[in-house]
C-alpha cells in the first residue's frame, strides 16, 4: 500500500516534469529572421502521400530592449502550401506558435511559404520576427513514442516497426524517381525531335528562298533590260 | 489478504508502473528532441541576397552541415559558418556541393548563411542539411539498464544502413533534379531560337532581295539625269 502511494506520486512527480517541459521546451532547433511582411518560402520535393509536418514558433524583436522577447501572443503567422500544380494545399493563419500538418497527393516540389500578418507589427517600424523552425518529412514525422503506447508495442515490435517505415519511405522514394526519370525522359525526347525538326525546317526555309530570291531577281533584271 | 481493498491497490500499481514507464519515455524525448535531430531545408536564393540561419549547440556536440544547390545559373553558392565569437569556422566562395563537419567547442549560436551576392540575374535553389548531435534515441537511455540483445543491435544496425540508404537518395535525387532543370531550360531554349531564327531567316532574305532592287533603281535615275 505503502509502495503503491510512492508510485502514485512518482506518476505525479513525472507528471508535473512532463508539463513544465512542454512549457519550457521552445528550442525547435533551426531558426531565422525575417521582416515584417517579408514571406519565407521553402521547397519539400516529396513523392506521394507523403505527410508533412511543420512546427515554428515566433520571437518578435524588443527594439527598446534590443532583445528577443520568449513570446509574443497576438502575433500571427499565415502558412501557405501549394502542391507542384501550383493549387493550394493549406492556407490557414495559426498564432505565434503552431503547428500545420499536409499530407501530398501528387508527386513533385511542394512550396512551404510563411509571412507574418504585419497589422500589429506596423506599430514596431523596422522591427523583426526570430522563426524557429522544424519540418519534417515522412518517417521522420512518426512519433515512435506515441506510436509505442497507443499499440502497446514491446522495444523489438517499435524497433521493426520503425524499419518497416523507413523502407517504406525508401521505396516511395524510388517510385518517385522512376517518375522523374520518366519526365526527364521526356524532356531529353522532346528537345531532340524539336531539334530535328527545326533543322529540317531551316533548310527547307534556306532552300526556298534561295529561289525566290534567284528568280525574282531574275525578273526584275529582265525587266529593267539589264540581263 | 483483504479482499474489500483489492481492486484500489491494483488500480494504482497499474497507474504507477504506467507513469513510471512512459513518462519518463516521453519527458526524455521531449528533453531530449531540442538540441539533437536535423534539418533539413530547400529554400529559394533570390540574386544579390544572402540568407542566414542560427542554431544553438552546446558545447562538445558533433554537428555535420552539408549543402547543395539543386538549380539557378553556374549551380554554386557562398558558403560561410561562424561560432558564437564570430570566428569563422568554414568559409567557401562558388562551391556546388560540400559537407563540414565539426565539433562545437563552446555552447551558443552558431551562424551559417549562403550568399548569391555575385550573381546579377539568377535566383538559385539551395539545399541544405545541418545535422547537429545523434538522433534521439527511440527510448532513453536510462531504460537502458541491460545490454542490447542481439535482435535489437540487428536492428540498430539495419537502421543505420537505412538511414545511409536515404540520405544516398536524397542526394541523388538533387542531382537529378539539377540534370533535369537543365534539360528543362535547353528544350525551352531551342524551342524559342527554332522560331527566332526562322523569322530572322525569311526577313533578310526578302529584306537583301528589295535593298538589292533598290540599289538598281536609283543608278538608272542618275545615269539618265547625266545623259540629259
Amino acid at each position: 500500500m505503502a509502495g503503491v502511494g510512492v508510485k502514485r506520486l512518482q506518476a505525479m512527480v513525472w507528471f508535473a516534469l512532463l508539463v513544465l517541459t512542454v512549457c519550457a521546451a521552445g528550442a525547435h532547433g533551426l531558426y531565422f529572421h525575417i521582416g515584417e511582411t517579408e514571406k519565407r518560402c521553402f521547397i519539400e520535393e516529396i513523392p506521394d502521400e507523403t505527410m508533412v509536418i511543420g512546427n515554428y514558433r515566433t520571437q518578435m524583436w524588443d527594439k527598446q530592449k534590443e532583445v528577443f522577447l520568449p513570446s509574443t501572443p497576438g502575433l500571427g503567422m499565415h502558412v501557405e502550401v501549394k502542391d507542384p500544380d501550383g493549387k493550394v494545399v493549406l492556407s490557414r493563419q495559426y498564432g505565434s506558435e503552431g503547428r500545420f500538418t499536409f499530407t501530398s497527393h501528387t508527386p513533385g516540389d511542394h512550396q512551404i511559404c510563411l509571412h507574418s500578418n504585419s497589422t500589429r507589427m506596423a506599430l514596431f517600424a523596422g522591427g523583426k520576427l526570430r522563426v524557429h523552425l522544424d519540418i519534417q518529412v515522412g518517417e521522420h514525422a512518426n512519433n515512435y513514442p506515441e506510436i509505442a503506447a497507443k499499440d502497446k508495442l514491446t522495444e523489438l515490435q517499435l524497433r521493426a516497426r520503425q524499419l518497416l517505415d523507413q523502407v517504406e519511405q525508401i521505396q516511395k522514394e524510388q517510385d518517385y524517381q522512376r517518375y522523374r526519370e520518366e519526365r526527364f525522359r521526356l524532356t531529353s525526347e522532346s528537345t531532340n525531335q524539336r531539334v530535328l525538326w527545326w533543322s529540317i525546317a531551316q533548310t527547307v526555309i534556306l532552300i526556298l528562298t534561295g529561289i525566290w530570291q534567284m528568280r525574282h531577281l531574275k525578273s526584275f533584271f529582265e525587266a529593267k533590260k539589264l540581263v | 489478504m483483504m479482499p474489500g481493498s483489492a481492486p484500489s491497490p491494483r488500480w494504482a500499481a497499474a497507474a504507477g508502473r504506467w507513469g513510471c514507464r512512459l513518462l519518463p519515455l516521453l519527458w526524455g524525448l521531449l528533453l531530449l528532441s531540442g538540441p539533437s535531430g536535423a534539418s533539413e531545408i530547400t529554400f529559394e536564393l533570390p540574386d544579390n541576397a544572402k540568407q542566414c540561419f542560427y542554431e544553438d549547440i552546446t558545447q562538445g556536440t558533433k554537428c555535420t552541415l552539408e549543402f547543395q544547390v539543386i538549380t539557378g545559373g553556374h549551380y554554386d553558392v557562398d558558403c560561410r559558418l561562424e561560432d558564437p565569437d564570430g570566428q569563422v569556422l568554414y568559409k567557401e566562395m562558388k562551391k556546388q556541393y560540400d559537407s563540414f563537419t565539426f565539433t562545437a567547442s563552446r555552447n551558443g549560436t552558431y551562424k551559417f548563411c549562403f550568399s548569391n551576392e555575385f550573381s546579377t540575374f539568377t535566383h538559385k535553389t539551395v539545399y541544405f542539411d545541418f545535422q547537429v548531435g545523434e538522433d534521439p534515441p527511440l527510448f532513453p537511455s536510462e531504460n537502458r539498464v541491460s545490454a542490447l540483445t542481439q535482435m535489437e543491435s540487428a536492428c540498430v544496425s539495419i537502421h543505420e544502413a537505412l538511414k545511409s540508404v536515404i540520405d544516398y537518395q536524397t542526394h541523388f535525387r538533387l542531382r537529378e533534379a539539377q540534370g533535369r532543370s537543365r534539360a528543362e531550360d535547353l528544350n525551352t531554349r531551342v524551342a524559342y531560337w527554332s522560331v527566332g531564327e526562322a523569322l530572322i531567316l525569311l526577313v533578310v532574305s526578302i529584306g537583301q532581295v528589295f535593298l538589292l532592287k533598290s540599289f538598281f533603281s536609283d543608278k538608272r535615275t542618275t545615269t539618265t539625269r547625266v545623259g540629259s
